[in-house]
């Protein structure tokens, strides 16, 4: 694809290529709406041009599921009703998606008790570690339960 | 946005060249973007050193730690070294920004990043950082995140970066490349400049240096501790940051490291305040004393004042911590 310098990858995914599943909230880093995944990675697609990532994998909540083939995140969110607006959801879910794999890979966090060693599963690392996502219509707990639901059923 | 030329350097020697001619490095482009979307910095040409091959985490001859420019701060706090031999560095990146963001930010772009003075982001005020000579808003303005130890009558922003405390505490330096090759290393404790009548410029950097690295010293004691407060509980600029180190002998604070952030200009150290720790018995008497010395020299302002018992307590909370009394 052909774009400006100036454009963001959030705004090449939405505007230039039509994939409208990631959400332009604060537009400056603040809020996760925008979350996706550039090889594998969880960053904030507004605070990126579309043209330092050439020849990179980005995956948008479009590829992780779409109706009919939801993958267990999208399915859990739905189960604990963990939104209402829906605005911020796929980037709690990108952002979540690869979150797992952080703490699978022993990343520790601000909550873990002892940095050096292997982070629990629970719902404060949860929380702490997916504070770069916010939600205004605050569905926070049945977000961090559907997370843990499928954290736990992946057995890590 | 204001238009600009995109390049992406192919070597750090075209980066540094690129660079002295009105070039500005963009590396994880967290702080950069932002400023560049509101129009606070307006930068003609881009160049991308994200993919420049500066290193990993190394460890160097002398059993100390080489961190490469790139290296990302969530692979920086996640790095089994950092983790066992500078825990108050892992903590450190890890009390900042988000992981989305922390999968971006670079070691480099941290210590480079702005100030977030309110004044600054907004073009419409005065702000001699931005504009130089146009004025300080924040002096007799709104000041609660304000430093206040080192500013001036130019300026008083704090830097935002919870790392660079972290690394003050542990006696970091910064390696630095020329376009002609030339490397030198500078402590981080020269490594900031003060406001003065400059707050515009913030560091020793020359135009087109790149830094290549951060070199960190053999461990010090492992008694480590970094304690940030914040107005909400996660994903916010320190109000006060405290980044401690301690090795306790026979009962006694053999030696102590510490830096402070959210209070200063730069990360802020203390040695008088050390001193008094040194060699004594640790203790709430001891603690006090030397904490009553560190705020002595402080000009708070109209707004954060309150900084002042804050940093007191943070820091007798962390002394506590450390020394277990
Ligand atoms: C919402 C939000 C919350 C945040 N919260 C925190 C927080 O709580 N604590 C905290 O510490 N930080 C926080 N940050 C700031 C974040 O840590 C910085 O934006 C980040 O570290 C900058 O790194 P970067 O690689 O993205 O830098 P860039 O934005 O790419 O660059 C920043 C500056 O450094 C220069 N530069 C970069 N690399 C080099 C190099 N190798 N040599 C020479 N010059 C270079 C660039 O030219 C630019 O001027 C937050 C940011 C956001 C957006
Ligand atoms: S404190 Fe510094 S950054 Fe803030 S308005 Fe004054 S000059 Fe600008
Ligand atoms: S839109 Fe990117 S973080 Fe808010
Ligand atoms: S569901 Fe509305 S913002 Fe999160």
């Amino acid at each position: 694809m052909e774009t400006d310098t100036r454009t963001t990858l959030l705004d090449a995914l939405r505007n230039d290529l039509g994939l409208t599943g990631t959400k332009k909230g604060c537009d400056h880093g603040q809020c996760g709406a925008c979350t996706v995944l550039a090889d594998g990675r969880r960053i904030n697609s507004c605070l990126t041009l579309a043209c330092m990532h050439d020849g990179e994998e980005i995956v948008t909540i479009e590829g992780l599921g779409a109706p009919g083939r939801l993958s267990a995140l999208q399915r859990a969110f739905i189960h604990h009703d963990g939104f209402q607006c829906g605005y911020c959801t796929p980037g709690q879910i990108c952002s979540a998606s690869a979150m797992l794999g952080e703490i699978e890979a022993g990343w520790p966090s601000s909550v873990t008790a002892d940095v050096a060693g292997r982070p629990d599963l629970t719902a404060q690392e949860v929380s702490e570690r997916m504070s770069g996502n916010l939600c205004r219509c605050s569905a926070y707990p049945n977000i961090i339960e559907a997370i843990l639901d499928v954290a736990k059923a992946k057995g890590s | 946005m204001n238009p600009f030329v995109y390049a992406r350097a192919s070597s750090l020697a075209e980066a540094a060249r690129l660079g002295l001619d009105k070039g500005t490095f963009v590396a994880g482009g967290t702080n950069l973007l932002d400023l560049m979307k509101l129009e606070v910095v307006a930068p003609e040409r881009l160049i991308d050193i994200s993919r420049l091959d500066f290193g990993g985490i190394e460890e160097r001859p002398d059993g100390g730690l080489r961190i490469g420019a790139m290296v990302r701060n969530s692979d920086l706090a996640a790095d089994g070294l950092v983790r066992e031999r500078y825990p108050v560095l892992a903590k450190a990146l890890l009390a900042g920004a988000s992981g989305q963001i922390r999968n971006m930010a670079s070691t480099g772009g941290n210590l480079l990043q702005r100030t977030r003075c309110y004044y600054f982001y907004d073009t419409a005020m005065p702000c001699n950082k931005r504009a130089p000579g146009s004025g300080c808003q924040a002096i007799g303005g709104i000041n609660r995140s304000h430093a206040i130890f080192g500013g001036s009558e130019h300026c008083i922003a704090t830097h935002p970066s919870d790392m660079a405390v972290a690394l003050r505490a542990l006696d970091a330096a910064v390696e630095i490349e020329r376009d002609d090759g030339a490397r030198r290393v500078v402590e981080l404790e020269s490594f900031y400049r003060l406001p003065k009548d400059t707050p515009h410029i913030e560091t020793v950097l020359e135009p087109g240096e790149l830094i290549t690295a951060v070199l960190l010293p053999p461990p010090a004691a492992l008694r480590q501790a970094y304690r940030k407060v914040r107005d909400r509980a996660s994903y916010a600029f320190a109000l006060v940051s405290v980044a401690g180190i301690v090795r306790l002998e026979g009962g006694l604070i053999e030696s102590a490291a510490f830096a402070f952030g959210g209070v200063a200009p730069q990360p802020w150290r203390d040695e008088t305040f050390e001193h008094i720790l040194m060699g004594n018995k640790p203790g709430p008497d001891l603690f006090a004393r030397a904490t009553d010395t560190l705020v002595m020299q402080a000009a708070p302002t109209k707004d954060n004042a309150f900084k002042v018992l804050l940093l007191q307590r943070t820091t007798q909370a962390v002394l506590s911590e450390l020394t277990g009394v």
